[in-house]
């Protein structure tokens, strides 16, 4: 007697559990699975990617030079007579575009992101965010024409300067590209330090500036030090924009009106054309290598500093 | 966008070749037998000249529309490459931005028992742009030389004896150039340059032909060479003479014609010996109206009108 409810308690118990169990167990395993392949696919994408980059390049490793290739400014990869391949102006040039961007970039992408967070609400707040997200979908050819077309004679004539397509103009083109992205981060940024903080600061007395100047910049500088990287990665990463409005040319520049080259648009213009696995092709592959490499650097100390704050 | 445009070209190409490739694999049985049944198409390895390559990519594309049951195969290399594969047998005609040398000629004769067949299909002219407000006229080839060549001096307007153009800031003479993987790069350094010579670096180097006129036409200090057929309101073509002294010819299809322009040169295909009738068509129609259309859209000079 005292068996029988058990054996039919049990299995009674136990069907519905199993059958449950096993349903949710298999589910729960081809999920995770598919996650665990969405989580590795970025790994595999980045490595794969730079495995094919370094693997075309490589042949020609052997007969570099590298003190050449870093540091003369001599890039004539398709000579007759004898090639060279210097790419110190070309990272001079990409490094010179990106920093100037930067400088215009940061104080307009971060005072925007401000505003829309905490000094405008209802109406002006929704029209502006939609008016920034549209200037991110405007394509980079786009912008590479406004800076050729547009802008190089207003600033021929503005600054009373020989050629107006050079490193200020491709600057405040990579500045417009990336401030929407440093907006949207930046504000995201600021959205997620508590009300507490803020009720707390004027509670105290605080003006809004000092709120912003002293509580909430402080407490957001992570979210926003990401912001200001994510614009470097899209300055440095950029194309089609330079390629036009940089004026393409080989050159160290002076002042920020002369016309520069960068890595990106170097590989750009040239690869198309190039007969593959020739040197010169090889060089554009290498070329491809180190803008890795300075991404990498850049993403590494973005890193560091958020953990070095953090500490803090 | 010129450059998307020359992708789509050469993906163009490279689909004939891939089809060309798969049609030869089935179709040489039938060939042998005389008429191809309907369906079986005939190939043609059309080899050559990097400048032209995108000529000839452009005239096999509308050919498929003429004639279906003929495939060109294009691929540039090298004007030399092409003619190299007529004196070897793997190419039935070759595209040639120069002359075929007596040496080659020799070397066909006794190799394959034929002579070289040539037809002049097109003309590339180089025009020099400046902005339409500069006072300058006309220049010689030894003055473009010092201004684009390593070896030159000439880096002022005021060296040149211009002193004054209207809207131009400084002295300074910006040089536009093209991508030193283009034909034009690469003819403008045989014609004017040197071929022992190098580009001084620091030219504007843009990365298509309207690019640099566009640029030349928002830049009054610019100077820039490109294909005659990209001239606008906004630049003005220089008149070239080959050396002082010698009279300035105004760029124009007629003195690219009579050979007075001196930065202009003929395009040429070659056969070896007498083409086979679906050949001959093919070059008949490249030359005739139809066929020259090509030659004006992709921005060389077109054969005297009959």
């Amino acid at each position: 007697m005292s068996k029988e409810p058990t054996e039919v308690l049990s299995p009674a118990l136990a069907v519905p559990i199993a059958r449950r169990g096993q349903a949710a167990v298999l589910g729960e395993r081809v999920i995770e699975g598919l996650v665990y392949l969405c989580g590795i696919s970025a790994i595999v994408f980045v490595f794969g990617i730079f495995f094919f980059v370094f693997k075309e390049g490589a042949p020609f490793l052997a007969k570099l030079d590298f003190k050449e290739f870093f540091f003369s400014k001599e890039w004539i990869p398709t000579s007759s007579v004898q090639p060279k391949y210097g790419i110190g102006a070309l990272i001079v040039g990409t490094l010179s575009v990106t920093t100037l961007a930067m400088v215009i970039a940061v104080p307009f992408g971060l005072g925007a992101a401000i505003f829309v967070s905490e000094f405008c609400t209802g109406k002006t707040k929704e029209t502006l965010k939609i008016v920034i997200e549209l200037l991110a979908a405007i394509p980079s050819v786009v912008w590479g024409f406004i800076g050729l077309s547009v802008m190089s004679p207003v600033i021929i004539a503005v600054f009373h300067v020989p050629v107006g397509v050079n490193l200020f103009n491709a600057a405040m083109l990579l500045a417009l590209m990336s401030v929407p992205i440093m907006v949207s981060m930046g504000e995201d940024a600021l959205k997620a330090v508590p009300d507490s903080y803020r009720e707390a600061g004027i509670a105290l007395g605080a003006t809004r500036w000092q709120l912003v100047y002293r509580v909430l910049l402080p407490a957001a500088k992570n979210g926003l030090l990401a912001a200001v990287l994510l614009g470097v990665g899209r300055a440095i990463g950029e194309t089609m924009a330079v390629l036009m409005a940089t004026g393409h040319a080989v050159n160290i520049p002076d002042s920020i009106f002369d016309p520069v080259r960068t890595l990106t648009a170097t590989i750009a213009a040239e690869l198309g054309e190039t007969s593959h696995g020739s040197p010169h092709y090889q060089v554009l592959f290498l070329i491809g290598v180190v803008l890795f490499s300075i991404t990498f650097v850049v993403n590494l100390a973005a890193d560091f500093i958020v953990k070095g704050i953090k500490r803090k | 966008m010129n450059t998307q445009m020359q992708w789509g070209v050469r993906t163009v190409a490279v689909a004939t070749v891939a089809i060309g490739v798969l049609l030869t694999g089935c179709g040489k049985k039938d060939e042998a037998g005389g008429t191809a049944p309907a369906g079986k198409k005939t190939n043609v390895a059309n080899i050559g000249s990097d400048t032209m390559v995108n000529l000839a990519a452009a005239w096999a594309e509308a050919y498929g529309a003429v004639d279906k049951t003929v495939v060109i195969e294009v691929n540039g290399g090298g004007s030399g490459v092409g003619i190299k594969g007529l004196l070897n047998g793997t190419a039935e005609l070759a595209n040639s931005s120069r002359h075929i040398e007596d040496k080659e000629k020799a070397e066909l004769k006794e190799k394959r028992q034929l002579d070289a067949k040539e037809y002049v299909v097109g003309f590339d002219a180089l025009s020099i742009y400046v902005h339409k407000d500069n006072p300058m006229n006309e220049i010689t080839m030894e003055q473009l030389r010092d201004i684009y060549g390593a070896t030159g001096t000439t880096t002022k307007w005021s060296e040149l004896g211009i002193t004054a153009i209207p809207g131009a800031k400084g002295d300074e003479i910006i040089r536009v150039s093209r991508q030193n993987n283009s034909g034009t790069y690469e003819y403008f350094k045989e014609a004017v340059v040197g071929k022992k010579n190098e580009f001084k670096l620091g030219s504007l180097d843009m990365n298509g032909s309207k690019d640099v006129v566009e640029l030349v036409g928002k830049t009054p200090n610019a100077i820039g060479y490109s294909g005659m057929g990209y001239a606008n309101p906004s630049v003005k073509m220089l008149k070239v003479a080959k050396k002082k002294g010698d009279p300035y010819i105004a760029p124009s299809i007629a003195a690219t014609h009579d050979k007075s322009y001196p930065i202009a040169r003929p395009m040429f295909f070659y056969t070896a010996g007498e083409p086979a009738p679906h050949l001959k068509k093919y070059i008949d129609w490249t030359m005739s109206d139809d066929g020259q259309k090509y030659v004006e859209s992709t921005g060389y000079v077109p054969l005297p009108k009959k």
